[in-house]
């Protein structure tokens, strides 16, 4: 059986120059079609520089990607934003075309790059359900048989012949996505579109996720969620500016993704590519220091810790709280604290300013580790959210000091603690075997 | 892009073909069929949220030509005169609005259309000339309207339906062809150059004036024969007969110059066939700079 999809250098060649001037008006198409005229017969010699100009306006989005899945499989696209993931999902959506290159696709294709593409507003929950069914391809009579699956999914069957005008944002994302989540084609593109609603609808987003995928259908997922990408995907391709630079199993694909320039502390967080789509943002800096706040980026296990950010807002949003999490080099998320964590409601911060989270005894094993911060409206919103603010290492040390070194190898997590050792002939008069109840002897 | 023979959204076995396009393709109508129901939501939406928004609603669609009828009455009819072929000049400006109106709402609204699309366009795939196809289409409803107005003013003037009658849908179908061959041209046009959207009115209001609708077709004829001019020349503006051959079938005024009708039918389908590949030949780069 043919690979469902099958991409072979593919290349997306963008005019940056040409792309700004978007809104270029005929006016001055004509002046500079008389101008060009008048520079040509004027000098010839300019060509050159001309030729030069010319180089430093294209884009490549993408530049020769190859690549090949199978039947069944769901695939992770991962990289930095402008790293052209998009690009590569709208080519295969056939939304925009490729400028070389060639993709062949077997099968009935659905794309969503966005949930709730063509809502009106002034429309009713039922009929947007129609609309929106109709935008993604479905019949009117596969709408009708799916009708009271989605409202029930969406859980705003109360208010389903209310204009969506009405609905909180909330309402209305889940009902977006159940739409979406009701197509079925045998091919499915998505992109970010599970990174919607609050964390519980989150997870039923997942969920749902998971059994597109199990239904045995073939899924290429773009997201900046590794949780996400890691549950659902087998196998991941990592694209960096356009290039397809790895491909294989999912958990070697992140674990390469992390390694990629790590980012370095103090670095200008509003222009940080890895900010999660719709954030705002906000976070200006992020920066390490050891426990007397002096700048520190190699930690050793058991150091103090500190973690400094600063952000700034237009004070137009009220800010609840502030979050960071430690992910491994892996992207394995480990742990981290929050305001909320660390206080009572209500809760607020400042609009502009700093916040300063101390740990007390960092355990952690040597290794490389990276740090998302994230700054929020309440518990369950963010404003603003970086996957990648800072990096850290955790060197080789004593901990124990006793010459034992704890490597990577040991694990993430560096317990402290003591031992007892006891001969087995003190067994049983041990107090631990009496209750043996709970261990019953062989 | 290209899909492959009997490529459409459906069925397991069809393969899809991406590659990069050059220079002129064909129209894929196979494939705008196979959106019918897209086309027919996009209209649906259209004309919900029209008569939602409107306070006045259906009204709206007879008030309109209705306000003009009695402004033109006054001005046209009254004051300057301009004849009416023997009718009365009411009936004979809003039999000419019908088809006018059909086509200015429809040529406004597919100029817009794409950009207004943008979210659509950038989002997902579809045969983009659903989109102009859509908008204009939806000025039927508002045709219909309309229409059963100018039959009441019919009944009231007591003129009564000829045989012509049976031909009016043609010339209904002339006005909106006409309307998405323009349409389809400035859609494409207003993506890349974002003018275009304030030449539309002003370009519209030009028409209004070098099309018989205040004024009877035979006055313009007239004037052309006496520059030795041949009459079918005012054919060339397709709108000249549809305008006037809608009036012709509705009313069943004296003369009709087939000629103009003629020139007219040939103009519209140059017009919406150059549109409809010029569309599809700049179609590939919508999504990139809408």
């Amino acid at each position: 059986m043919n690979a469902p999809i099958r991409v072979e250098g593919l290349s997306k060649m963008y005019h940056i120059g040409r792309r700004k001037d978007s809104n270029q008006t005929l006016r001055d198409v004509l002046s500079n079609g008389l101008l060009n005229r008048f520079r040509q017969v004027s000098r010839k010699l300019r060509r050159a520089q001309v030729e030069v100009d010319r180089q430093a306006e294209i884009l490549w989005a993408l530049k020769d990607v190859s690549f090949e899945i199978r039947w069944g499989e769901v695939v992770g696209i991962i990289g930095r934003n402008g790293a052209g993931k998009s690009t590569l999902l709208k080519i295969l959506s056939r939304i925009t075309e490729p400028t070389h290159g060639r993709a062949e696709i077997h099968g009935r294709v659905g794309s969503l790059l966005e949930v709730g593409t063509g809502f009106h507003g002034e429309l009713t929950g039922r009929e947007n359900i129609y609309l929106n069914g109709a935008i993604l391809g479905m019949r009117r009579a596969e709408i009708n048989q799916k009708f009271d699956e989605i409202v029930e999914f969406s859980g705003v069957s109360k208010f389903i012949d209310t204009p969506v005008k009405h609905y909180s944002s909330g309402m209305h994302v889940r009902l977006a996505f159940a739409v979406a989540a009701h197509l079925e084609p045998e091919i499915l593109i998505v992109d970010e579109a599970l990174a919607v609603g609050d964390a519980a609808f989150q997870n039923k987003c997942i969920h749902k996720m998971g059994d597109v995928a199990k239904g045995g259908r073939t899924v290429l997922l773009v997201t900046h969620n590794m949780g996400f990408i890691s549950t659902l995907t087998e196998r991941a391709m990592i694209l960096e500016e356009g290039k397809l630079t790895y491909m294989g199993p999912t958990s070697a694909a992140i674990a390469a993704y992390f390694r990629q320039s790590l980012p370095q502390s103090g670095e200008d967080l509003r222009v940080h590519l890895d900010r999660q789509p719709g954030m705002v943002p906000a976070l200006t800096s992020a920066r390490l220091r050891d426990g007397s706040g002096r700048p520190k980026t190699v930690f050793v296990t058991g150091d103090e810790w500190q973690l400094e950010i600063e952000y700034v807002t237009d004070g137009k949003v009220d800010l609840q709280g502030a979050a960071f999490n430690i992910y491994t080099a892996t992207g394995m998320q480990i742990g981290g604290l929050s305001t909320y964590m660390l206080s009572r409601p209500p809760y607020a911060i400042p609009a502009a300013g700093r916040v300063v989270f101390h740990v007390r005894d960092l355990h952690l094993c040597p290794g490389d580790y990276v740090v998302s911060i994230s700054l929020s409206k309440d518990r369950y919103h963010d404003l603003d959210w970086v996957l990648r603010a800072v990096s850290f290492t955790v060197d080789k040390s004593d901990v124990f000091g006793n010459g034992f070194f704890l490597t990577s190898e040991q694990g993430i997590c560096s317990f402290r603690g003591t031992f007892e050792l006891e001969p087995e002939e003190s067994w049983s008069r041990s107090p631990a075997h009496d209750a043996g109840s709970l261990f019953p002897a062989r | 892009m290209s899909a492959a023979p009997g490529e459409l959204p459906a069925g397991p076995s069809s393969v899809l073909i991406i590659e990069p396009t050059h220079g002129w393709t064909s129209l894929q109508l196979k494939e705008v069929w196979a959106y019918r129901e897209l086309l027919y939501f996009l209209i649906w939406r259209d004309v919900k949220v029209r008569y939602k928004q409107t306070v006045l609603g259906v009204a709206w669609a007879v008030l309109q030509p209705l306000m003009t009828v009695v402004v033109f009455t006054i001005f046209f009819g009254g004051l300057a005169k301009v004849g009416s072929d023997g009718l009365p000049y009411p009936l004979f400006s809003l039999a000419g609005l019908l088809p006018w109106n059909l086509f200015a709402q429809g040529l406004g609204q597919s100029a817009a259309s794409l950009v207004g699309s943008s979210n659509l366009i950038s989002k997902i795939y579809f045969p983009r000339l659903v989109i102009p196809i859509s908008s204009v289409l939806v000025g039927l409803v508002d045709f219909a309207v309309a229409f059963v107005f100018l039959i009441a003013m019919m009944g009231y003037y007591r003129v009564w339906p000829t045989p012509s009658f049976l031909l009016l849908p043609l010339f209904v179908l002339l006005s909106a062809c006409a309307a998405l061959g323009v349409g389809m041209w400035l859609s494409a046009l207003n993506v890349k150059y974002r003018d275009v959207r304030y030449v539309v009115p002003f370009f519209v209001q030009l028409w209004l004036f070098v099309t018989p609708v205040i004024y009877p077709a035979s006055r313009v004829a007239g004037k052309l024969e006496a520059l030795h001019i041949p009459r079918w020349v005012y054919g060339l503006n397709p709108m000249a007969g549809a305008v006037e051959g809608f009036r012709w079938a509705a009313l069943g005024t004296v003369r009709v110059e087939g000629s103009v009708i003629l020139t007219s039918v040939i103009v519209t389908f140059i017009l919406l066939f150059g549109g409809a590949f010029y569309f599809r030949r700049v179609e590939r780069t919508f999504a990139d700079v809408v």
